[in-house]
């Protein structure tokens, strides 16, 4: 998958919940919404650009995110 | 006139709380004050005589057919005109009127040709009939005196005829126009023996006439003709049924001789039009029997062989083992499928079962991907169900209209209808378009605010008005108090009142007035029962879940939710849209909007299916092309939906298509996503298989087969021979079958059967125990979700702006004659309306770049290029350029870019950063879409 739409639809997902003046609400909010949308395969790719590259292009508020929730963004095996 | 004759009580039924009894011809009769002596009568089973009377259209009282005599008063009032009063005795057959009514028949006859044998009209014509039941013997002023019968017919209309030789003046057809569809395109010029119906200055061609049927269908003679009946006769019997274009959902009675079509007429006792009609479901079916029809199935093992005609076994052999071939070399998740909202729900629900249990994943996914998912996620988020929460009927209730990004007279004309009735009884109109569509300023209708904003900006606007709202303390605090979540209000109210969202702080960026943004707040919040409709304008745009959000927090925020008049009504595009999304078309979720991560509910449809179904969400449609153009995806069953022209960014779509191993598109025709396709399973048109539609009402109809299906099979069943390939078994007798399981396994369907539809019509879910003949306003007492849930809606402005290479903003819709991809519309005469997509500009845009109306101009963005012609109209702004994409060669879509709803990836249709100029030849993406179809047309069978 193309990490940099990833980063993008990551960014835009984050962009909504930011809004939000719960930080928790935020991280739950983002990793929620990709947990229950993304296919495994979009998952693993963004995780794995996370690892590699540090995140880059990623919202703070999406990197956070999804360190916050990594464990159930992981596709099952 | 309809054909298949169906009971006209001669005046439209009156409600009212009180009644009235009367005697008519010794038959006592109670009636609800207001209603006609004619139709205390036709109520009684006492027919009067009638010819400018029927009960679609107020009385008019001009045949002096329907004379009565009334105990206690002098003369013979007009039945039709005269209304009931209790305790009148009303004799409607006496010597004295068989003779008045003689007389009028004489006087009609004498100026009308006898050419009764070869007429059209034989044998289903009211000034016939009516000669008939008069007992006219004679013509006692003879034929040879001034009359009309060398007047010439206007044959100019593609669909019908006007035949002024055989007008009666009875006006009928001026008072359709006018009363059922709102156009006022006819009128009755000259007076006395000059009297006459005319277009306007010109033939009903160039007129405002906007063909929608009503007035033939109301003529009472051979006047206005449908040309179909004129070449093929009157037919033998008809079967009701549903229209398979926009999501308004028309029922029909498709009248037949023997399994072919002469005409389609709309239903009188259609839920959702009430006897009404547009251009397309009236007489746009010919694509049905279009020679282009495919009717054997093919295959080809690459894109650039010649196709192969095969049996259907050997067809749905071959999609079996390609897909297993890959799932087996590339992963079960390899491949999927996409559902088709021109589908039944039964075809849409065994598409996704398929992908579910056969294939074994959830890469099922549907064309509301890119029009109404952002409606799905939007409303489940806020009020708990993933649909709108009126019928169609509410409206006559509303006060107050807000119209936002639709434009229902071209897209839901006959909702349209209903909506402008209202508007001429008294409601007030909102509207929030970037463009100054046909609502916004036509004959008897005005919008008393036209907030024109900049695209992209909807958020920004509609945090505007509830910001005034909540500011001005316009706000229904009770009802927010008692009905919704009091701390995500609380929060949201903190949010709305920042100055940053007040309409002043907006206005640069919205380019709407902060004066008008507070005058249409305040008429919204005030103006009694207030309703929102909205259409793709809302959905396709980066932020299109925000804003259908924003949209239900300020009816809730108003307390327009849950009762007639009011709501939030998404206006679907396609026929079932609604019921593709319910059947569990979306890659995330089963029927009936349960997420696959659910056990329960897994557990539930696995007992059911006999398998074990996947727990993570599968592939939407853009992920799919990603996934494909990465290499992950390579297989993909679609039915009815061309991928390869609706899709935004060709260029992107195309080449993912390319990438792939095996597509199987399952279609009426040979479309664009059939250039890169291994299968074709020739599909079935809504006239030759049952089943089901939903409307965007939630009305499921039924749709019914008239002719048997062209290619053999109904889509219901390739599904299901794809599937036994497969190895997954599946047996269905009858569509009847598929709907009990869907019935069995979703809660708002419990209580739907094809029974309970034959008996009721339509029926609108939930329809279950809690409401066993369905529900025609949702969120009543509690919101589905419990309490209403307010969503802070924060602007975030798309990134696709216009800069100095791309100065314009394009945005995409479609137009009244033509629908979707036009794949049906361009095989009908509707073309004559519409030969080609145009580039529509403001003049000073045009100014600027030396084009003058008709010139060849391209269209460029960062994702591609084309070459329109130009249509030059101040309907836009400044900046602001359009089209529309019904013509494959046009190339829409290859401007539009991959930005897209960040909840949904709803395409961001709306807003394409552009530049325009003149050229003199078509782009480089258009030649070779030319060369390429060239070459797939010589590899077709001969």
């Amino acid at each position: 998958m193309n990490a940099q739409k990833l980063v993008k639809m990551a960014n835009e997902i984050a962009a909504f919940f930011d809004a939000e003046p719960d930080r928790q609400v935020v991280l739950d909010g983002v990793a929620g919404h990709i947990k229950r949308f993304w296919d495994p395969r979009m998952r693993r790719e963004l995780l794995r650009w996370l690892d590699e590259h540090g995140g880059e292009g990623l919202k703070p508020t999406a990197i956070e995110a999804i360190r916050t929730h990594r464990d159930e963004l992981v596709p099952r095996a | 006139m309809y054909s298949v004759k169906e009971p006209d009580a001669g005046t439209p039924q009156r409600v009212s709380e009180e009644s009235v009894t009367l005697d008519v011809d010794g038959v006592s009769v109670t009636v609800p004050a207001g209603t006609s002596v004619m139709r205390a009568a036709a109520e009684a089973q006492v027919r009067v005589p009638k010819l400018c009377a029927t009960d679609s259209l107020e009385a008019f009282g001009s045949c002096r057919l329907c004379l009565v005599e009334i105990a206690g008063r002098k003369g013979y009032p007009a039945s039709c005109t005269t209304v009931a009063e209790a305790g009148m005795k009303v004799r409607t057959q006496s010597d004295k009127l068989a003779k008045l009514r003689r007389g009028m028949m004489e006087l009609y006859i004498s100026d009308h040709p006898l050419d009764c044998l070869t007429c059209p009209s034989n044998g289903n014509c009211e000034l016939q009939e009516m000669a008939g039941v008069v007992g006219l013997r004679e013509v006692r002023y003879g034929y040879e005196g001034a009359n009309h019968l060398k007047q010439e017919k206007d044959t100019s209309n593609p669909y019908f005829t006007f035949d002024p030789t055989k007008c009666i003046a009875c006006s009928r057809c001026v008072r359709a126009c006018e009363e059922t569809q709102g156009t006022f395109a006819l009128t009755l010029v000259g007076r006395g023996f000059e009297s006459k119906i005319a277009a306007g200055p010109t033939d009903f061609l160039g007129s405002e006439c906007v063909s929608c049927g009503a007035c033939v269908q109301a003529c009472p003679t051979a006047t206005l003709m449908e040309k179909s009946i004129i070449d093929k006769g009157q037919p033998d019997h008809s079967v009701v049924t549903t229209c398979a274009y926009c999501g308004v959902g028309c029922s029909f009675r498709a009248e037949m001789k023997g399994n072919e079509v002469v005409r389609m007429v709309p239903n009188k006792d259609g839920h959702a039009n009430h006897g009404h009609s547009c251009v397309k479901g009236r007489f746009a079916w010919g694509y049905a029997t279009h020679p282009d029809r495919v009717k054997k199935p093919m295959i080809r093992a690459r894109i650039t062989d010649p196709w192969r005609e095969v049996s259907w076994e050997e067809a749905v052999t071959y999609a079996a083992s390609e897909f297993r071939r890959i799932q087996a070399q590339y992963g079960r998740d390899s491949v999927g499928g996409i559902t088709s909202s021109r589908c039944s729900n039964e075809e849409t629900y065994l598409v996704q079962k398929l992908v579910r249990a056969a294939f074994g994943n959830n890469n099922v996914d549907t064309c509301a991907r890119v029009c109404h998912s952002p409606t799905g996620y939007g409303l489940k988020t806020t009020l708990g169900e993933s649909a709108g929460t009126q019928d169609f009927d509410s409206v006559e209730k509303a006060d107050v209209i807000v119209v936002i990004g639709a434009n229902p007279t071209d897209g839901h004309p006959v909702f349209a209808s209903q909506l402008k009735r209202r508007l001429r009884q008294g409601a007030k109109l909102i509207v929030l378009d970037p463009r100054t569509i046909d609502l916004v300023r036509m004959p008897h209708v005005e919008a008393s605010h036209h907030l024109q904003l900049r695209p992209g900006t909807n958020v920004a606007v509609i945090n505007a008005l509830a910001h005034v709202v909540v500011t001005e303390g316009l706000h229904k605090e009770d009802f927010v108090r008692a009905r919704c979540d009091h701390r995500e209000f609380d929060k949201w109210k903190a949010f709305i009142v920042d100055p940053r969202n007040s309409p002043e702080a907006l206005e640069e960026t919205t380019g709407v007035p902060a004066i008008e943004v507070r005058a249409a707040a305040r008429l919204y919040a005030t103006g009694g029962n207030a309703a929102i409709y909205y259409g793709l304008g809302v959905t396709e745009h980066s932020q299109g879940s925000t804003m259908v959000i924003g949209i239900a927090n300020l009816a809730m925020v108003t307390g327009n939710i849950g009762r007639p008049g009011v709501g939030v009504n998404p206006l679907r595009g396609q026929n079932n849209v609604q019921g593709s999304c319910d059947m569990g078309s979306f890659p995330h979720e089963l029927p009936g909007y349960r997420h696959v991560s659910d056990p329960g509910v897994r557990d539930l449809f696995g007992a059911e299916w006999g398998v074990q179904l996947e727990s993570e969400p599968g592939l939407r449609i853009p992920n799919m092309f990603d996934a494909a153009v990465d290499g992950s995806f390579k297989g993909l069953y679609v039915q009815g939906e061309d991928i390869a022209q609706s899709d935004p960014d060709t260029h992107h779509v195309t080449r993912a298509l390319e990438a792939m191993e095996c597509i199987v598109v399952h279609d009426l025709f040979m479309n664009e996503t059939a250039k890169f396709a291994h299968v074709f399973f020739p599909g079935s048109s809504f006239l030759e298989k049952d089943g089901t539609f939903t409307n965007a009402e939630r009305r499921i109809s039924r749709v019914r087969k008239v002719m048997p299906p062209l290619a053999g099979l109904a889509d219901w069943e390739a599904t299901m021979a794809l599937s036994n390939a497969l190895g997954y078994p599946m047996h269905y007798d009858h569509p009847s079958q598929i709907m009990d399981e869907i019935a069995r396994l979703t809660p708002t369907f419990t209580g739907v059967s094809y029974g309970k539809l034959d008996r009721l019509g339509s029926i609108q879910w939930p329809c279950n125990d809690k409401a066993p003949e369905g529900t025609p306003v949702m969120h009543v007492d509690e919101f589905v979700r419990g309490k209403g849930r307010f969503v802070l809606t924060e602007y975030v402005p798309t990134e696709e702006r216009s800069t100095r290479k791309f100065p314009l903003i394009l945005t995409t819709g479609r137009i009244l004659s033509q629908y979707n991809v036009g794949a049906q519309t361009r095989r009908t005469q509707n073309v004559v309306w519409h030969q080609e997509d145009r580039l529509e500009l403001h003049p000073h845009d045009a100014e600027e770049r030396g084009i003058r109306d008709g010139d060849w101009v391209s269209v460029r963005s960062r994702a591609g290029e084309t070459a329109l012609r130009a249509l030059i109209t101040e309907k836009m702004q400044p900046g602001v350029v359009y089209t529309t994409f019904h013509y494959p060669e046009s190339g829409a879509n290859v401007v539009t870019t991959e930005n897209s709803d960040w909840a949904t990836n709803c395409p961001e249709y709306k807003v394409t950063a552009v530049q325009v100029g003149k050229v003199n030849e078509p782009s480089e993406w258009q030649k070779r879409f030319a060369e390429q179809a060239r070459q797939q047309s010589g590899l077709l069978p001969r």
